[in-house]
């Protein structure tokens, strides 16, 4: 068989055009809802066009045509095999994903918290044995002074020292902190070198400050001033530590036998909800950070402080086990 | 080795192709796209800004957080609005599709967008742009982890048939079992070729011209040979423009 190529497209342009028509219709208001006989016909159109590139592709010798006819099956293709529903936020779902996720990849947190503490002991570790390595370790003027110092400065301070900076203090560290945490998810494409990186590099200054002012004998403070926002910034953190390790194990697949493409299919919704909840937990520390943290004694005490940090810890502890079990 | 198309095979058994967007063509999208960003954090500063007289730390918070939430939200709101397209990527006739030809999820379009904090390292997208040059399909970081590719956008075109071969007496349909076997017998990429050849005679120098039509004669030729009364007193450029009405149409 030879296609007459005149009398073809002649025979099959109107099909063409009316495909063409509903497409567009489609992409100019992407939430229309077909009727049972438009979805019906869209179908009828999508076969008859594909087996018209067909009969072109093998029958005749014209490129341009085929091209055409490639462009309108193409976006056909991707509208009849849409997997999508329409986005209809049901925030139980989002919000149960977050835990849900969280529990099947326990293994990634774990591997997270244990990156972490090794560096919160290395860094712990060394500047005991080195305390001129503080100005290397803490890159931070206000932690350079000696813990008494600084306590001595902080309690007895008149005025407040964030007076008229409050907001803008909070949205730099919520950006700071999700940007950090965002960084540690994507990284995880490094094969999970540079979220171990990371997360090492944040258990090193961890594990200095903790390190500094527990040897200062400043314990108290430093909880007090570390656990109202640290007991949600911290975990998130490892929770964006997590996402990449999940995206890293995606990427190496140990002993799967599916493709590396699948493998990144089967985790991108866990990776969006780890990645939405450690998101959220930022913006309330970067909150608590800004409005609470900052005020030690005498105008907040560190036992409501740190009463507060432990609740807090415990309530995100409840969330992310139980929260969603079937 | 790098692919200049993705293919895709439905399960009807059809293949159809998209042409992948190259690394310098997305470059100059993403400049678009920051431009729109930048005028849109500056109408948000200027709104941001009103509320100075409030309190100037809670206008230079919510500028700052803004402008973060903006740079993040703007690609994904775009690409799962206008289905795989920002401004940029609609200005260069570009869009992000997933890797299997279909439409875009909304997990993929945020992935793709978060990728972004990793892709956009150290600076100007340096990561990005070298894995596209490393990968198969032209795909940053970003586009591995969501399974998508960013595709230039082929519109439909009804076939312009009278520009192509314009409706002649044609004295190579004088043998129709020839001119039916030279039908069978042209392959696409030739007739690609004697199509732009004739819709562009006019770019080429008179004797690059000659050359063209005198190589595509001889490859047709090859394919059919006509009795020499059919092609008699026909030049190369009138006989290439003949075998193009006899595949374009039959009568």
């Amino acid at each position: 068989m030879i296609i007459d190529t005149a009398r073809f497209v002649t025979a099959e342009r109107p099909f063409w055009e009316e495909l063409a028509n509903l497409l567009e219709q489609l992409r100019n208001d992407p939430e229309r809802h077909l009727s049972f006989e438009q979805v019906q016909r869209l179908h009828y159109l999508y076969e008859r066009c594909s087996a018209d590139l067909s009969r072109v592709g093998t029958f005749s010798g014209e490129p341009h045509l085929r091209q055409s006819l490639e462009a309108l099956v193409a976006q056909a293709y991707a509208q009849i095999h849409e997997t999508r529903a329409p986005l209809r936020v049901q925030w139980k779902s989002v919000l149960l994903a977050f835990p849900r996720a969280f529990r099947r990849h326990l293994a990634a947190f774990r591997l997270a918290v244990a990156a972490t503490v090794v560096g919160a002991v290395f860094g712990g570790f060394a500047i005991r044995q080195d305390p001129q390595a503080k100005a290397v370790l803490m890159p931070f003027p206000a932690l350079l002074v000696s813990p008494a110092e600084r306590v001595r400065q902080e309690e007895s301070a008149k005025t407040d020292r964030l007076q008229g900076r409050k907001a803008s203090f909070s949205a730099d560290l919520m950006t700071h902190n999700v940007r950090v945490t965002m960084v540690a998810l994507a990284a995880g494409i490094s094969w999970g070198a540079g979220t171990l990186i990371l997360l090492f590099y944040n258990g090193v200054l961890l594990g200095a400050v903790v390190a500094d002012y527990v040897a200062g004998g400043q314990a108290a403070f430093l909880a007090g001033w570390l656990l109202p926002h640290g007991s949600i910034e911290i975990p998130a953190i490892l929770i964006g530590g997590q996402a990449g390790f999940v995206l890293a194990s995606a990427l190496i697949g140990w002993g799967g036998r599916e493709t590396r493409a699948d493998r990144f299919r089967a985790v991108s919704h866990d990776l969006f909800a780890l990645a939405g909840g450690a998101a959220a937990m930022l913006v309330w520390a970067g909150a608590i950070e800004s409005f609470v943290s900052q005020y030690h004694e005498p105008v907040l005490p560190y036992g409501l402080k740190i009463g507060f940090g432990v609740c807090e810890l415990l309530a995100l502890a409840a969330f992310l086990w139980l929260a969603g079990r079937e | 080795m790098k692919n200049s198309a993705l293919l895709v095979e439905t399960p009807e058994g059809v293949t159809f192709s998209y042409d992948l967007a190259t690394p310098v063509v997305r470059g100059f999208a993403w400049l678009v796209d920051a431009l729109v960003l930048a005028a849109i954090s500056y109408i948000v500063t200027q709104i941001s800004a009103l509320l100075r007289a409030l309190s100037p730390d809670l206008a230079a918070g919510v500028g700052t957080a803004s402008f973060f939430v903006l740079s993040i939200a703007y690609g994904i709101f775009c690409e799962w609005r206008w289905r795989g397209q920002t401004i940029g990527k609609r200005l260069f006739g570009l869009r992000v599709i997933d890797s299997h030809g279909l439409r875009l999820r909304f997990s993929q379009v945020v992935l793709r967008n978060l990728m972004r904090f990793f892709d956009g390292l150290p600076l100007l997208y340096l990561v990005g742009a070298a894995s596209s040059l490393l990968s198969r399909n032209l795909q940053r970081l970003g586009d591995l982890v969501a399974n998508t590719v960013v595709v230039r956008e082929r519109r439909w075109e009804e076939p312009d048939i009278e520009r192509i071969a314009p409706a002649k007496y044609n004295s190579l349909l004088g043998w129709p079992h020839l001119a039916a076997r030279l039908r069978n017998a042209a392959e696409p990429e030739a007739v690609a070729m004697a199509v732009r050849a004739v819709t562009q005679r006019d770019r080429y120098a008179p004797v690059a011209r000659v050359e063209l039509f005198q190589m595509l004669a001889e490859h047709f030729r090859a394919a059919a040979a006509f009795p020499p009364e059919a092609i008699e007193g026909m030049s190369d450029e009138e006989y290439v423009r003949s075998v193009l009405r006899v595949i374009y149409r039959a009568n």
